[in-house]
């Protein structure tokens, strides 16, 4: 097991470097400079704008400039922002507990959702439950995120006017009102994401335990007299879990990574906003870093889904 | 009205037969109102009776919180690094500039004890100076007394190039002399009419001198200070956090008696500008939101709520059709539209006047921007000192025909025009912007009438508006026949402005498309304009010459006029934000209040 572990971590080596050279050189062909909004302005002259160029080192050939960010990313040294001149590691530690918050507490939500309705719906198949548990997760995950996270907003906030729809880390408050205004807030991107997530694990919880109900081992359990709960509980859900396992773990790095546009509509200032943010004004060492982590944790992840495996079904060995 | 009888009138200001009201009213008959007079009047030591404010609180403080929204987030706090207006207003909040611009293209003192002019010896007679009296018992948030030194000190700092400033071009050519603690002497190389760049408006905020010494050239970026901002302004820094969050606390030793009114601001950062909109005026979360660029539709609706509405003020940007001069289809030595060449169809003047004829900018203002964008004739709309009273617009397709037919394009039998075998067929690019698409279809559809063909051609603004030299989609190169976009005018003298016609900024492979001329065209009668403007210190001959400008390139149908676009903010019922379409939002932050 130690070595299979030593082998995956090696192997991953070439592949992270493989994935840095591919971002890098993306973000080197993409057009413009993290000074675009100064060559607008007439006041600036474009020496100034040559000026900063020459200094930040982006007029360097890729290679060099790919060369020096590795060698720097090796010390440690992520680079800083060109948009906001501060260290980037600094920008993402900022950012990242909101996003471990919301979006931690959306999976969370997702799995409260998808396990027990997944589950219920597959002893029952094609019964009224099942086919309203069905029609309502094909729904959940037809609607993207931005559209129902629109839709909250203007059901909640300004019809009923009932939840904040700008989300505010700074809250001046203590005590309990700090817990319920961080709830309030926190509720619309957490149900949101929460809601498309659950809706799709629900498919995937439902077929999976569907595959292992039929089996003969489970009518052997019934059989025995085994109280139907545990029946499902012990001898059907662990093996149905595999396959949900995986999704799940996959799922951890966006996590990190945050979500895009629901951090953009809600204005949660999570990992997801920095990146659009940073791509928006052609940060560099920003996209850089956040991409680059991101990568890390997927594959990192995926090895702590295959490791799971080992756990959950102790007839898969490692070699 | 001519310079002459200019003279007489304010000659008759002097002797008191005309009241400087009625002196004012005549000249707004006359197109050039208030703030021209006001500056004409000034300029002949006649005095300006200092503008009331209508700041009405009675003490500082008691106002709670003031929150407001910007849909890009101030990125980083230092000014001299700012590289865009969000980071400037971040900066605004805590840091001051000698004076600022007030809504009219009037400077406005706010760390300077009193705006230079000629009647206190502020201005040198050769205009090669401006002496600045700093306002006395300022004091930094730490308690330390601004003084001259700091204002020397910002002028070292942005000027030295190691810092990477972006500010550097309006403190690198002149040179700044402390006369004693509370004055100082800002040198030009040569005489200056337009002397209030350095240390005014956006990039004249000042920076102590004693947090930033030791950081100044290549070490700039180390200074603790760039992110807990030490100023002058009415809030005291107290948490920053990049693209989100800048917050800040009442400064109750700020320098002017009552203010400011809150006891805190909020300035939040991202998400999109119509829910911007929205948090104002639909749910009242927020009292204030920057730069709503929202259809005029959607504003109207949202004004009905009540809670609050769209501030418009007038600044100097406008949406604009070029029409190339060059023939961007041949290469030129391993160059498209170069000045070598002509464009074989636009180089008629008769296709340029139909052209110009076929606009129908009050469509495009009535149907599309509303009030967010304003039919105008002229490229030099604002401040209205400069605005010229000579040219004129009309939408008429029967003209436009007329035209054609004269000059000998023929209708083919694809209804397309065409003379000696050339189609008048025209690519017609701009960036992707929903109003942009829009406008483009109105002047294709107007077009199709007259006989002319136009493929309309949408690039995405990022690369639109890049530097990429790489790229033959840029604006700068503009490598096809017409192209629209919104050129910005950020201070209300323009000479910076108008220098997009110089022969001498011709944008070509030399120098790497960056030169702003791009249309290309050339006068040598425009090019003595500005060049006369550069020294001339006479405002009333100066003002004429920029409106010269403007009719030669008009005439010439250089450029086409659409629309002139204020700049919009969304803003509480409550709340007293006095704005300026020629500074920051911030300009006035102290002034701001709400009522009770």
């Amino acid at each position: 097991m130690g070595r299979y572990v030593l082998r995956r971590l090696l192997i991953a080596i070439p592949s992270l470097i493989g994935i840095s050279i591919v971002l890098f050189t993306v973000l080197a062909l993409a057009p413009g400079d993290p000074f675009e909004e100064l060559a607008t302005n007439p006041n600036v002259p474009a020496e100034v704008r040559a000026n900063l160029r020459a200094q930040f080192g982006l007029d360097d050939p890729v290679t060099v400039r790919y060369v020096r960010w590795f060698g720097s990313m090796m010390n440690g040294d992520w680079g800083f922002s060109f948009a906001s001149r501060i260290d980037v590691d600094q920008l993402i530690l900022q950012r990242l507990p909101v996003t471990l918050f919301v979006i931690g507490s959306s999976q969370i939500l997702a799995l409260l959702i998808a396990l027990p309705i997944g589950v219920y719906a597959a002893t029952r198949p094609y019964s009224l439950f099942d086919q309203i548990a069905n029609t309502f997760a094909f729904i959940g995950f037809s609607l993207p995120t931005f559209f129902t996270g629109i839709l909250f907003i203007l059901v909640f906030s300004i019809q009923l006017d009932w939840l904040p729809f700008v989300y505010r880390t700074d809250i001046a408050a203590t005590g309990w009102r700090w817990w319920w205004e961080h709830g309030k807030q926190a509720l619309m991107p957490v149900a949101v994401l929460g809601l498309f997530q659950g809706a799709s694990w629900t498919r995937y919880v439902r077929s999976a335990v569907l595959d292992v109900i039929r089996l003969d081992y489970v009518t052997t359990a019934r059989s025995k007299g085994l109280r139907e709960i545990a029946v499902v509980v012990k001898h059907v859900v662990r093996n149905a879990l595999i396959p949900v396992v995986t999704l799940v773990a996959l799922q951890m790095p966006a996590i990190f990574g945050g979500a895009i546009v629901t951090e953009q509509i809600f204005r949660v200032p999570g990992i997801g906003s920095l990146l659009i943010s940073a791509i928006l004004a052609n940060d560099t060492p920003v996209i850089m870093a956040v991409t680059f982590v991101f990568s890390c944790l997927v594959i990192l992840f995926n090895l702590l889904a295959d490791l799971l495996y080992g756990w959950l079904d102790p007839r898969i060995s490692y070699h | 009205m001519d310079e002459k009888g200019l003279r007489q009138l304010i000659g008759e200001v002097k002797r008191g037969r005309v009241t400087r009201r009625q002196f004012i009213q005549r000249m707004v008959g006359l197109g050039l109102t208030a703030p021209l007079a006001a500056q004409m009047l000034a300029y002949s030591g006649i005095a300006q009776a200092q503008a009331k404010s209508a700041y009405k609180p009675t003490k500082r403080g008691g106002g709670g919180a003031l929150k407001v929204l910007w849909w890009q987030g101030a990125t980083l706090l230092n000014p001299h690094f700012a590289v865009g207006t969000k980071d400037q207003e971040g900066s605004r909040i805590f840091y001051e500039p000698l004076a600022a611009w007030d809504p009219d293209g009037e400077l406005v003192p706010i760390l300077a004890a009193e705006i230079p002019s000629t009647q206190n010896g502020g201005l040198a007679a050769d205009g090669k100076s401006v002496t600045w009296k700093l306002k006395k018992g300022v004091r930094w948030h730490d308690g330390k007394p601004f003084t001259a030194d700091d204002v020397v000190f910002n002028w070292e700092y942005a000027s030295d190039p190691a810092s990477a400033t972006v500010t550097i071009g309006s403190y690198k050519d002149v040179r700044v002399e402390k006369l004693d603690s509370h004055t100082v002497r800002v040198h030009f190389p040569k005489a200056a009419p337009f002397w209030a760049d350095a240390f005014v408006s956006t990039r004249g905020m000042i920076i102590p001198k004693h947090l930033f010494e030791a950081y100044k050239g290549a070490k700039s970026r180390e200074a603790p200070t760039n992110l807990k901002p030490v100023g002058t302004g009415p809030y005291k820094f107290v948490d920053f956090r990049p693209g989100d969050m800048v917050r800040g606390q009442i400064n109750n030793d700020y320098h002017e008696a009552n203010r400011p009114y809150f006891d805190s601001i909020e300035m939040k950062g991202g998400g999109d500008a119509v829910s911007a909109a929205r948090a104002v005026m639909q749910t009242g979360e927020f009292d204030y939101a920057w730069n709503v660029q929202v259809e005029d539709e959607i504003l109207l609706r949202m004004e009905k709520e009540g809670k609050g509405h769209a501030d418009i003020v007038a600044g100097g940007n406008i949406e604009f059709i070029q029409l190339n001069t060059t023939d961007p289809w041949t290469e030129v030595e391993g160059e498209r539209a170069s000045i070598k060449t002509r464009h074989p169809l636009l180089a008629d003047a008769a296709v340029r006047d139909a052209l110009n004829l076929l606009v129908d900018r009050q469509a495009v203002q009535d149907h599309i921007y509303g009030r967010t964008g304003v039919a105008t004739r002229n490229f030099l709309n604002n401040p209205q000192r400069f605005r010229s009273k000579n040219t004129k617009w009309e939408f008429s397709v029967d003209k436009a025909n007329q035209l054609l037919e004269t000059a000998g394009w023929k209708r083919g039998s694809d209804g397309i025009r065409a003379k000696d075998g050339k189609k008048l067929k025209f690519v017609f690019q701009t960036s992707i912007n929903a109003p942009r698409q829009k406008t483009q279809q109105i002047i294709k559809q107007a077009c199709q009438k007259a006989g002319i063909d136009l493929e309309l051609k949408a690039v995405t603004a990022s690369v639109f508006f890049s530097s990429d030299v790489a790229n033959t989609d840029t604006y700068t190169k503009f490598y096809c026949d017409i192209q629209m976009y919104t050129t910005t005018m950020t201070q209300p003298d323009p000479q910076v402005f108008m220098d997009q016609y110089l022969t001498s900024l011709v944008s070509s492979k030399e120098n790497k498309w960056q030169g702003r001329n791009i249309t290309r065209w050339r006068s040598e009668d425009y090019d003595k304009a500005w060049y006369a403007a550069e020294n001339e210190l006479d405002p009333v001959k100066r003002a004429a010459l920029f409106m010269r400008m403007n009719d030669l390139a008009i005439e010439a149908r250089a450029v086409i006029p659409v629309v002139f676009r204020p700049r919009v903010g969304a803003v509480s019922n409550k709340l007293h934000a006095p704005t300026s379409g020629w500074d920051n939002d911030f300009w006035l932050l102290k002034d701001w209040y709400r009522d009770a």
